[in-house]
């Protein structure tokens, strides 16, 4: 159990569980916005990273930051992707909601 | 209580606080707005794990670039929010539902192991944290790197793909044409005697 006196690994892995949990929530909670999607997923990167990052610290390793640096590309590179995804889906439609992206249903 | 573990608690605080008020707010620019306090208290809380490098990092490419991108998408687009808010209410069961498993799903196995708070860190690493981070990112992950690189490459590139597009409507050169074109396509020379006879 995580004491409320000294900040351990567990108090990190905590907080990281519940801004994972507050994200997926968020997912569920917009389902016909797109943007606030990807926000949520960018808060689902930030927990990771934090975890990375905690036992980066508490096991001495530094192969963790490296993971946390290449996380961060790859998640700049997504959200750019996709918001011209989402730029490109508005203007064809008109509208960013999710249920109404079904052409390819038969 | 300490002055780490008080400010650990004081940023945890504040992040969750900016979490949740990303994923409920009714304005995405607010949201935008929430993530941008939840980066800047992550980044706090990263100094505290004595990752300073990537806490800079974090600052200066989410705060300063991907956020401004939302911000510039979210602005940009003439979207109707209050229509996509409509079944925001009853969306909330199932997602009370699903966080809260997930979190006692996560919680149960942090909690339960003895890793958590058996843990103690470790002294400090001496020297600069952004040096022992660029020696390993030069030398035992150089290809990774490289990758990394390459990957932003073709992000930049699939971005503006995807999103140029060709208008009609504006007037413009089209460099190409302009440097194949020839005298003979232009001028036309013609002869002509003239009208009245020199006297």
């Amino acid at each position: 159990m995580p004491s409320w006196g000294e900040v351990t690994l567990a108090h990190y892995l905590v907080l990281g569980a519940i801004l994972f949990a507050i994200s997926m929530a968020g997912i569920f909670l917009n389902r016909r916005n797109v943007i606030i999607m990807l926000m949520a997923i960018e808060l689902m990167l930030l927990a990771v990273n934090l975890n990375f990052i905690a036992f980066s610290r508490y096991l001495g390793d530094m192969a963790g930051q490296v993971f946390v640096f290449f996380i961060l590309t790859i998640a700049a590179a997504e959200s750019a992707i996709g918001l011209a995804i989402l730029v490109l889906l508005f203007r064809n439609s008109g509208s960013i909601d999710v249920e109404k992206f079904d052409e390819l249903k038969g | 209580m300490s002055f780490q573990s008080f400010t650990f608690y004081a940023f945890a605080a504040i992040l969750v606080i900016a979490a949740l008020r990303v994923v409920t707010t009714r304005n995405p620019v607010h949201a935008a707005l929430w993530l941008v306090l939840s980066f800047f208290s992550a980044a706090g809380i990263w100094i505290l794990l004595e990752a300073e490098f990537l806490a800079i990092a974090l600052v200066l490419v989410y705060v300063g670039a991907v956020m401004v991108l939302f911000l510039f998408v979210v602005m940009m687009l003439d979207v109707n929010f209050e229509g996509l808010r409509q079944h925001f209410r009853s969306y909330l069961p199932v997602a009370a539902v699903v966080g809260v498993l997930v979190l006692f799903e996560m919680a149960l196995v942090i909690i339960g192991s003895r890793v958590g708070s058996a843990v103690t860190a470790p002294p400090s690493p001496t020297g600069s944290n952004t040096s022992a981070l660029g020696r390993l990112l030069y030398v035992e992950y150089v290809y990774p790197f490289e990758i990394a690189a390459v990957v932003l490459l073709v992000a930049i590139v699939a971005a503006i793909a995807l999103t140029h597009r060709k208008r009609r409507a504006v007037k413009h050169q089209d460099p190409s044409r302009q440097v194949k074109v020839r005298a003979a396509d232009r001028v036309r020379l013609v002869r002509l005697p003239s009208e009245h006879p020199p006297g």
